[in-house]
C-alpha cells in the first residue's frame, strides 16, 4: 500500500524531508487493523533509503504490539543500509508498551522531533556505548 | 483463578474483524472509568483486551474476519475483598494446549509474539482454557490498585459533604 493510500487510512499525517532526514508524522491509534497501512507507508519511505528516518508519534494516542512489531521490522530495514531510525513524541501510554516489551532499550526514543533530528546521529550501538 | 462475585456484566459480541477493536477498547475504557481505575491501570486493561483479541483474530481464526468472538466484562469482588474488572474472551477457534501459550523471550527482538507477554504483564490474573463445547477461553482480572481505591474513597466522602 503506497504512502498516499496509507494517508487515506489516516495513519500517516505527513512526510517531511529535511536536511537531517525524513520525518514521518503519524496520527491515530495504531492497532492490528491499522498496522498494515503503517508498515506499507514506512516501507515505501525506507525504500528511498533516507539517512535518518524519524517517526513522530506525538499524535498517536494508542499503540499495541502490532504497531510495535511493525516498527521493529522497519527498524531492521533502515539499519540494514546503515540508516538511523528514531522515535519521538511518545506519550506515557505508548511508551509503556515499549517498556513492557523492553523495546525502550532497543529503539532510540527522543522527546521531540528537534531532539530526534540531532540524536539520530547515534544508532543503537552508540546508544549502548553511551550507557543508556 | 480467584473465586469472586460478579456484577454489572456487559457482553459484547463481535466478528473477528480488526475494525471492531476500537469499539471494544472504548467499552473497556468506560467500564474501567466507572470502576475507578487509575489511568495507568485502565490502559493496561485496554491493552490486554486488545492483545487478546488480536491473538484470536490472527492465530485462532487465521485472519478470517467473519468468526464469532464474545467478550464479557464484569466488575468483580474477590473473596478477599479486592474489587476489579474481569474480562472473558471466548472464541470458536481451534483448541490449543493452554500450557503452550506463553510469551517469548524478549531478548529475541523481532516482530510478533508479544501479545501474551503483555497480557501477563498488565493483568493480575490471566488463564487460558479449552471449554468442552470447543474453542478457547481467556479469563483475565485486573484489580483496582490501592491508589485507585483511595481516590474513589476520597471522591465518595467529598460527595457526602453538606452543601454550603
Amino acid at each position: 500500500m503506497p504512502a498516499d493510500e496509507a494517508k487515506q487510512e489516516h495513519v500517516v499525517k505527513s512526510v517531511r524531508k529535511t536536511d537531517g532526514g525524513t520525518v514521518i508524522e503519524l496520527a491515530g491509534d495504531i492497532d492490528l487493523h491499522r498496522a498494515p497501512a503503517l508498515h506499507a507507508a514506512l516501507v515505501d519511505v525506507a525504500n528511498e533509503r533516507p539517512k535518518r528516518l524519524i517517526l513522530d508519534l506525538s499524535q498517536v494516542p494508542y499503540m499495541d504490539s502490532s504497531g510495535v512489531g511493525t516498527l521493529v521490522e522497519v527498524f531492521r530495514r533502515v539499519t540494514k543500509y546503515d540508516g538511523k531510525f528514531v522515535l519521538c513524541g511518545l506519550n506515557p501510554r505508548v511508551k509503556s508498551v515499549f517498556e513492557i516489551t523492553k523495546l525502550d532499550k532497543f529503539f532510540t526514543i527522543c522527546s521531540t522531533c528537534e531532539e530526534a533530528l540531532q540524536a539520530g546521529e547515534r544508532g543503537p550501538d552508540d546508544k549502548a556505548a553511551a550507557g543508556r | 483463578m480467584t473465586d469472586m462475585r460478579r456484577e454489572n456484566v456487559v457482553v459484547v459480541q463481535i466478528l473477528s474483524d480488526s475494525r471492531s477493536l476500537p469499539v471494544v477498547r472504548g467499552a473497556v475504557e468506560q467500564m474501567a472509568a466507572s470502576e475507578g481505575l487509575k489511568p495507568a491501570d485502565s490502559h493496561g486493561l485496554i491493552l490486554a483486551i486488545d492483545e487478546a483479541l488480536a491473538n484470536v483474530i490472527k492465530h485462532g481464526y487465521g485472519g478470517q474476519t467473519d468468526q464469532p468472538i464474545t467478550i464479557t466484562l464484569s466488575s468483580v469482588e474477590a473473596d478477599d475483598g479486592r474489587r476489579g474488572i474481569a474480562i472473558e474472551v471466548r472464541d470458536r477457534a481451534r483448541q490449543v494446549d493452554p500450557g503452550s501459550i506463553c510469551g517469548r523471550n524478549l531478548d529475541d527482538v523481532r516482530p510478533g509474539g508479544l501479545g501474551v507477554h503483555i497480557i501477563r504483564a498488565v493483568m493480575d490474573e490471566a488463564e487460558y482454557s479449552c471449554p468442552e463445547e470447543g474453542g478457547m477461553c481467556l479469563r483475565m482480572v485486573k484489580y483496582v490498585s490501592n491508589a485507585s481505591q483511595r481516590d474513589a474513597g476520597d471522591e465518595a466522602s467529598e460527595s457526602q459533604q453538606p452543601m454550603q
